[in-house]
């Protein structure tokens, strides 16, 4: 969880568009711990109708309630940050023993321009335990690349059967310089 | 404390029994697998032989995406103590058809029966726990309807707990330390999760 505010986060469009394309593909249920850079996509899910958002307290949780979601019948999606990857890697292997659809849209941190050095270890581990763990990595780093590549993912999730991860990149979310407006 | 008279196969069973189409059952891994399988292995039954701590986010992702089935988890101590945050989880969604059931014999049973949180304390060097009280962290979780059960007079209510009161309701029921045959279900994660979702949704 990250309490920073953020600027430079321009002008939104392209969280609205992933938000678009969440609900042209029945996402069902939306896990997310609190994130700056994707806070303005869980308010748009939390006034939704036909998305139930739920926090977490840790996004190990988010795999269960994945997993339970798919049992189920619905699909879902997890937000969180890179910092919360490590989080989740011993219950991640439950997408391959269940083999369900898994799909997590992970903003970066300890990436490109970071002020925080507390970030950068599990930031910069994060593509490579995701990989191990078998995780399909998308990244995505311009505005404009953002609805096609969050589409190509929940394609690859919830047609293709995989579990995938789009990594926003800090380039594309901004650098976050504690609260300065 | 008194010790714990309950027999964890025969409550199991008792609280499977007559199980139908709208009872939907996750079991934690280890002796609750073997436990619900031992009460009579179904589809709609999802052991766990891994993903310690999952089973109660599970239960939830599940009853949240079958408002109208009742989602049953059962789990051990051991489980609990991994997940606990996910009882403040379900508690931020409240959802009526939910019911978490952990049978407490405070000891890792798979690993050599290591005293868990929910040992008593002082219970000399190499089996001493905090006397973690996991229906009063469910309580305080935010899951209101949380109680324990000690006593063989309280199992028929405990069933009809379990099956039918408004949930989201947490049980604890104290259990005794046995030594219990194996009773093992298919291992298969994606066979287990196909014939759950064939048997529930009508396609895999």
């Amino acid at each position: 969880m990250n309490a920073e505010t953020s600027d430079a986060l321009g002008n939104g469009d392209w969280r609205d568009e992933i938000f678009d394309v969440l609900k042209d593909h029945d996402i069902r249920q939306v896990y997310h711990v609190p994130d700056a850079g994707h806070s303005r996509l869980i308010e748009h899910c939390q006034r939704s109708n036909s998305i139930r958002t739920v926090p977490l307290t840790t996004e190990e949780e988010g795999i269960a309630l994945a997993a339970g979601a798919w049992l189920g019948g619905q699909r879902s999606v997890m937000l969180m940050q890179s910092s919360g990857v490590g989080n989740t890697i011993n219950l991640m292997g439950l997408t391959k023993t269940l083999r369900f659809p898994f799909l997590t849209l992970i903003t970066m941190r300890g990436d490109y321009g970071e002020f925080n050095s507390w970030q950068y270890p599990m930031g910069q581990a994060t593509p490579k335990v995701l990989e191990a763990m078998g995780v399909l990595l998308y990244s995505v780093d311009r505005a404009e690349d953002v609805r096609a590549t969050v589409d190509a993912a929940t394609r690859a999730a919830f047609n293709g059967g995989q579990a995938v991860a789009v990594l926003l990149r800090q380039k594309l979310i901004g650098i976050k310089n504690f609260g300065k407006k | 404390m008194t010790e714990a008279t309950l027999q964890r196969r025969p409550l199991v069973k008792q609280i499977l029994a007559g199980a139908d189409d709208n009872l939907l059952v996750i079991g934690g891994l280890g002796s609750s697998n073997w436990d619900i399988t031992s009460a009579g292995d179904r589809p709609l039954n999802m052991p766990m032989w891994g993903g310690m701590g999952a089973p109660v986010g599970m239960g939830l992702g599940l009853a949240l995406a079958q408002p109208t089935k009742r989602v049953l988890v059962i789990t051990g101590d051991g489980d609990m103590l991994m997940s606990l945050g996910s009882l403040a989880t379900v508690a931020t969604q409240q959802p009526d058809n939910l019911a978490l059931c952990v049978l407490d014999n405070e000891k890792f049973g798979e690993t050599g029966n290591q005293a868990t949180h929910t040992s008593p304390r002082n219970n000399g060097p190499t089996d001493s726990g905090a006397g973690t009280d996991l229906a009063m962290v469910a309580r305080g979780c935010g899951i209101a309807d949380s109680a324990t059960v000690r006593e063989a007079s309280q199992v028929a209510q405990l069933v009809r707990d379990l099956r039918t009161t408004k949930g989201p309701i947490f049980r604890l029921v104290k259990v005794m330390v046995e030594k219990l045959e194996f009773v093992m279900p298919p291992q298969d994660g994606a066979h287990l999760k196909d014939r759950f979702r064939q048997a529930l949704l009508g396609h895999p």
